[in-house]
């Protein structure tokens, strides 16, 4: 036969500290030495997490694919059917932009994925108990991934470039300006659009969502601004044309769509801008949110 | 050492968790109970910092979550298996955890041997069985060694090996001094596994004592007597006797008595006093399980209904009557709250609504029922809250027989 039992006082209990000497309760201490992280093990955490899927090789893969082939094929195309003279004046380096603007896409993909596929699995708050500095996660994230875009699209890039400079007798001599600008600030450029991608990845939590969104960004203005016939919308028809994504990648070829829009190392500043601001937005929602 | 105080969350005008103040000490196994949907989850995720609560704290140690210094080394959590990207193998899984935290490599495949993974360490987890989840997501809680492990539902989905494997491995941990926190709904592995328990139900604190308590609390324990078949006389005069002495008395089928709030000797002295012989005179303690559902069972937010399959049948002929559905069947049945002078009830829990199936039923009708044919109103001391009908509890739902 049980005895009453007084319901249990929930504030009424001891004040007393765990961790104090002289705890009533025994205590554990790893034999593990404890030591104090910080962002550099963050980083390596994230370069194990991005060199373990799969889909960052299938990505990247179908991303170099995609550039030198394109990039090589419209050399070889446009090699074996130019005309006497028809490529004086024209930056050889110009023709690799079209695998560009389709590697984009696998840029943006990797760069979603690296945030949101561990929302989509539930990875992410694993990650966080692990690391409840949000901030770093997320800065750990951008550096390593920005990294590893640069690199592969840089190496890419530059392969094609030889090959065009190569091949293209017609064309006029890269100037070492436009070899910077048609190489690293190109690759500078995809990388940076591949990190706003990340960055709305984390705000979106939704791979398909986010992809869609950064594909919407790329595309969009270019299509909307052709089904702008009325003269009224004349203005915005332009603007939406000069900072379409595909008009600022040929600013770094100094060939642009049009003559009004970015030029030099513009798009390289507008790109650094706004993948700031969406940084800086998506550290606070994260601090904010529930994981 | 885990201090819950004032814990609130809303999500929206859904109040997930509510003033929930409990603490966690180390070098005991402290289960965690609750029905679905009574903010167990968003509990464990409150301390471990994921969400922020609405109002009150939790810490750890003394400090919130994410102020811990190297939190991972001091608090491991297995949250649910699936938070694991399936295209990593098991082996880069922890391997990017422990690179985070500063947990030198090799203790990896430690924690991999530990949990009996290493077979397929290098296989991606997302062809792991729903054990070998657990398993992986245990390794991760033991990656850094720490002073205070979370597990919610650590037992799902594994093999009886793997179960016997995680009871002992939460009673070590805890001998080690420290401090283990488990939430789970296996009634009968709480009862081997846990020394202290928090019950929650609808967000708020039900119960924080011990199991022994908690059942001793939670349940209507009895004594069983039973005169000679013979004789029925000698029983309505051992009847009468008792329920002088203070005593209530339920007539069972069988023909024993069920008696409560006298102690055994004194029972035994009043047979003897009445010159009653008894042919059986036995203590008998509720499970874990029906002291648990006596508990919760206004807290339930999610009832199963009888599947009445209404949408399938075919329309009746004339004059034909539609088949009565079994009461009780398959359904758990209402647990009678503890009689008043049982330690009262010390929660205050919504109280006075019979449950869906109050009538007795009789399910395995064939064999006989202990319980069944209660009697419908026991005498009731005068400041007693008011009491549902006693109903039948099912034999094979509640095991009062082997206490814990």
């Amino acid at each position: 036969m049980s005895t009453p039992q007084p319901p249990m006082p929930q504030t009424a209990a001891p004040d007393w500290q765990a961790a104090a000497p002289g705890s009533p309760y025994p205590t554990y201490t790893s034999p593990i030495p404890v030591v104090r992280t910080h962002l550099g093990h963050a980083i390596s955490s994230e370069w194990t997490k991005i060199r373990s899927v799969r889909s960052t090789m299938w990505t990247l893969g179908v991303f170099v694919l995609l550039v030198v082939g394109i990039g090589l094929a419209t050399a070889a195309l446009v090699a074996a059917n130019q005309a006497e003279d028809s490529l004086t004046g024209q930056n050889p380096l110009s023709f690799g932009v079209f695998g560009l603007l389709l590697g984009s896409m696998c840029i943006i993909t990797l760069g979603v994925l690296t945030t949101a596929s561990e929302y989509g699995t539930g990875m992410i708050r694993t990650t966080m108990t692990a690391c409840p500095s949000r901030a770093r996660v997320l800065t750990a994230k951008a550096i390593v991934f920005f990294a590893v875009a640069f690199t592969v699209t840089f190496a890419s890039v530059l392969l094609v470039a030889l090959a065009d400079v190569a091949m293209l007798k017609g064309a006029k001599d890269p100037s070492g300006g436009d070899w910077l600008k048609g190489t690293f600030g190109i690759s500078f450029y995809i990388a940076l659009l591949g990190l706003l991608s990340l960055v709305v990845g984390s705000i979106i939590r939704h791979s398909a969502g986010a992809v869609t969104i950064m594909i919407g960004l790329v595309l969009a203005p270019l299509v909307i601004a052709l089904f702008m016939f009325s003269s009224a919308l004349e203005k915005v028809r332009q603007a939406l044309f000069d900072y379409s994504i595909p008009n600022q990648l040929g600013a770094f070829y100094s060939n642009s769509l049009s003559d009004t829009g970015p030029t030099g190392w513009d798009p390289v500043w507008i790109a650094l801008g706004v993948t700031a601001v969406a940084f800086a937005g998506a550290v606070a929602l994260l601090q904010k949110r529930d994981v | 050492m885990i201090e819950a105080v004032g814990l609130t969350k809303r999500y929206g005008d859904k109040t997930a968790v509510y003033n929930l103040s409990f603490q966690v000490r180390p070098g005991a196994v402290t289960g965690f109970l609750g029905p679905n949907g009574s903010g167990k989850s968003t509990t464990m995720r409150m301390i471990l910092g994921l969400d922020n609560p609405t109002a009150g704290q939790v810490t750890i140690g003394g400090y919130p979550y994410p102020k811990l210094p190297n939190a991972p080394r001091q608090v491991g959590a297995l949250l649910d298996a699936k938070a694991v990207h399936g295209g990593r193998s098991a082996r880069s899984h922890l391997l990017c955890l422990a690179q985070l935290s500063g947990i030198p490599a090799r203790r990896v495949d430690e924690v991999l041997g530990v949990v009996g993974l290493q077979e397929v360490a290098r296989k991606r987890s997302k062809g792991f069985s729903l054990g070998m989840g657990q398993r992986l997501g245990i390794a991760a809680a033991l990656l850094g060694d720490p002073q205070v492990l979370l597990f919610d539902e650590p037992v799902n989905g594994l093999d009886p090996e793997g179960i016997l494997w995680v009871r002992n491995l939460m009673k070590a941990l805890a001998a080690e001094g420290r401090t283990v926190f488990v939430s789970s709904h296996l009634m009968s592995e709480m009862a081997l596994t846990a020394d202290h328990l928090i019950v929650i139900g609808r967000g708020q604190l039900l119960a924080d004592m011990s199991v022994k308590d908690f059942i001793s609390a939670n349940s209507a324990d009895f004594a069983r007597v039973r005169t000679p078949d013979t004789e029925p006389q000698l029983r309505e005069k051992l009847t009468s006797a008792l329920t002088e002495a203070g005593g209530h008395v339920l007539p069972e089928q069988d023909g024993a008595l069920r008696i409560t709030g006298l102690p055994l000797p004194r029972i035994s002295d009043i047979a003897h006093d009445a010159d009653v012989r008894l042919w059986e005179l036995s203590p008998h303690q509720a499970s874990l399980e029906e002291a648990y559902m006596r508990m919760t069972q206004g807290a339930v937010d999610y009832r199963s209904t009888v599947d009445q399959k209404s949408g399938l049948m075919q329309p009746l002929p004339p004059g034909a009557q539609p088949p009565m559905p079994v009461p009780g069947q398959g359904q758990p049945d209402w647990y009678a709250p503890p009689p008043p002078q049982q330690g009262g009830q010390p929660f205050a829990m919504p109280q006075g609504q019979p449950g869906p199936y109050g009538a007795p039923g009789a399910p395995g009708a064939g064999q006989p029922n202990p319980y069944a044919q209660p009697a419908p109103a026991a005498p009731q001391t005068p400041a007693a809250p008011p009491q549902p009908p006693v109903s039948a509890a099912s034999a094979d739902l509640t095991k009062p027989e082997d206490a814990r």
